[in-house]
């Protein structure tokens, strides 16, 4: 049965959220999820990272590696496309609001590792993704991903001034956290198998 | 053999591609264009190429707005009145203004990048503030980890400055270190010798500056400075003065009291200098001859840890309980602190908890 890429767009985001049910991902998402604004902000930064790269990667596996006979050159392709096109999204960011470029300091050219990002261009060859499908599945992905940080950062705001064991404070609870939300998402996971 | 060309050929292709897409956004994207700076409605316009920062603009325009870390944004000193221009207040510079300094829209200017024609306003002393060369004459050993340096200046070949003041050093490239940076330092000489000036730098581990200082720098060599900056300066008046500093903190104390002794004051002077062990004590003598020199001055070195059974006989453990000691008139002292933040606002808790009103104490800390 092949898929509707509006059906692959809502699974990506529900059902198989690449960081709730691959765990990609999770450098930026622990580290920038203390503030709901910021995660805002990265999340939308990695989201239009991943439509992108995603869409560009896609022209150049199947238009080049392909073609040529190279596909086992995708991985470093694939960083190379990645991290040009954070550098140019930098530029723009920096160009369009600083204040999104100073808020997100560091953590912009982070993405450039975001492992969730090089997760969708591999995951899209191997499930052998038309171009429609591989746009909804970027664009579902990355939303997932900013579903994931901006849920994470509501629930470690509301934590903010409550009592956490010291040992569990920071990464600790945190990764509790994560495991609970991820046991949640999991739950929807039957409803559409995507992969 | 073609196929591994090939491979090489294709990567680098791709590669090329991309960096050759990056140089041409940054050509039109980050190609901010030629914008003016109008400083103080007028009184100097400068037309600088957009994109770097206020801070390295107005420098490089002979403009030296104080900074201590050097355009790093953890100083906040390189403060300036923006009167139109600069774009909206960036997150990292909340924290160095107060409310009073928001409303009036005063910024960082390290942070601010300029990219559009801006119109800013500075005190206009800082218009007197020269950039300096000078050659290294004298390098000296004053603890393991303490040098005092001694420049004789070359262009401008005088300087005046207000005994407390500091200059920022600017560091060669040296090793890893491909760019120039500065910081700031207290001078340490006397203001009345207009052609020196001297510093005392304490070695910092991995301190780019002080590496450089303590490792690559010689006699002979020839150095640049701007300044002189800040206001941690002698107050006119005829209160007692206690000198709270240790370590390289010692530089503007040195410079106030040889000042002080230069123009006949008679004021009460105490100097608490905290060390460690004997072996970070440093110009003791100095210090010992100007109790002689000045009416009522006296050096009060006091070591934490002095090791087991060395000859010391002085006080012991931390500045902060002697202070009662020796205060007369809590009311009519000056305290001068010069140390880290945090030993700052502990000296200034003890003073208040004594008697000393909060507007008499005067600190230069260490950022």
């Amino acid at each position: 049965m092949v898929l509707s890429p509006i059906i692959i767009f809502f699974a990506a985001i529900f059902t198989s959220n690449i960081l709730l049910t691959n765990f990609l991902g999770m450098c930026s998402y622990l580290s920038v999820s203390k503030e709901i604004e910021s995660s805002f902000g990265l999340g939308m930064a990695v989201t239009f990272v991943t439509i992108l790269t995603t869409v560009l990667n896609y022209l150049v596996y199947h238009y080049i590696l392909v073609p040529l006979d190279i596909v086992y050159l995708q991985y470093i392709i694939f960083i190379i496309v990645i991290a040009a096109t954070v550098q140019l999204t930098e530029m723009i960011i920096e160009r369009v609001s600083p204040v999104l470029y100073y808020t997100l300091g560091i953590f912009l050219p982070l993405i450039t590792v975001n492992c969730a990002i090089l997760g969708v261009s591999l995951f899209m060859v191997i499930r052998q993704y038309t171009f429609m499908q591989t746009v909804g599945y970027a664009a579902g992905s990355g939303l997932g991903w900013m579903l994931a940080i901006l849920a994470l950062a509501g629930i470690r705001a509301k934590l903010k001034d409550k009592f956490i064991p010291t040992g569990l404070q920071g990464a600790g609870i945190t990764l509790i956290i994560t495991g609970i939300m991820a046991l949640a998402f999991i739950g929807f996971s039957g409803v559409v198998v995507i992969q | 053999m073609t196929f591994i060309l090939w491979n090489i050929l294709i990567v680098s292709g791709i590669s090329g591609g991309l960096a050759l897409l990056l140089v041409l956004a940054d050509m039109f994207i980050a190609n901010y264009g030629e914008c003016t700076i109008d400083i103080n409605n007028g009184k100097k316009q400068i037309k600088v190429e957009g994109g770097s920062s206020l801070l390295t603009l107005l420098g490089d325009n002979n403009l030296f707005i104080p900074s201590a870390c050097g355009g790093r944004g953890s100083c906040g000193f390189c403060k300036v009145k923006v009167l139109e221009g600069g774009g909206p207040l960036l997150p990292t510079e909340k924290p160095y203004l107060n409310a009073q300094e928001l409303k009036d829209n005063i910024r960082l200017s390290c942070q601010i990048k300029v990219k559009e024609d801006i119109k800013i306003w500075i005190p206009p002393e800082l218009f007197s503030i020269k950039r300096f060369r000078a050659k290294v004459a004298k390098i000296e050993d004053y603890t393991y980890d303490i040098k005092g340096l001694t420049f004789k200046l070359i262009e401008p070949t005088r300087i005046e400055f207000k005994a407390g003041q500091y200059v920022q050093l600017e560091t060669k490239p040296y090793a890893k270190n491909k760019s120039t940076v500065s910081r700031a330092y207290s001078i340490s000489s006397n203001p009345d010798h207009e052609d020196i000036l001297q510093l005392i730098i304490r070695r910092v581990p991995e301190g780019i500056c002080t590496t450089w200082v303590h490792d690559h720098l010689n006699e002979g060599d020839e150095i640049s400075f701007t300044g002189p900056f800040g206001d941690f300066v002698i107050q006119d008046t005829e209160a007692d003065m206690f000198f709270i500093a240790g370590g390289s903190g010692k530089a503007p104390i040195k410079s106030m009291v040889e000042y002080l002794h230069n123009h006949g004051s008679k004021r009460r002077m105490v100097y608490f200098f905290g060390a460690r062990t004997k072996k970070d004590l440093y110009l003791t003598e100095h210090f010992r001859e100007y109790e002689k020199k000045l009416p009522d001055f006296t050096y009060v070195p006091v070591l934490s840890q002095p090791e087991e059974g060395s000859d010391w006989d002085g006080r012991t453990g931390y500045v902060l309980p002697y202070f009662q000691e020796f205060m007369r008139d809590p009311a009519k002292t000056e305290a001068y602190l010069c140390g880290s933040p945090g030993m700052i606002s502990a000296v200034t808790k003890e003073l208040k908890k004594l008697g000393v009103p909060e507007d008499r104490i005067f600190y230069d800390s260490f950022a």
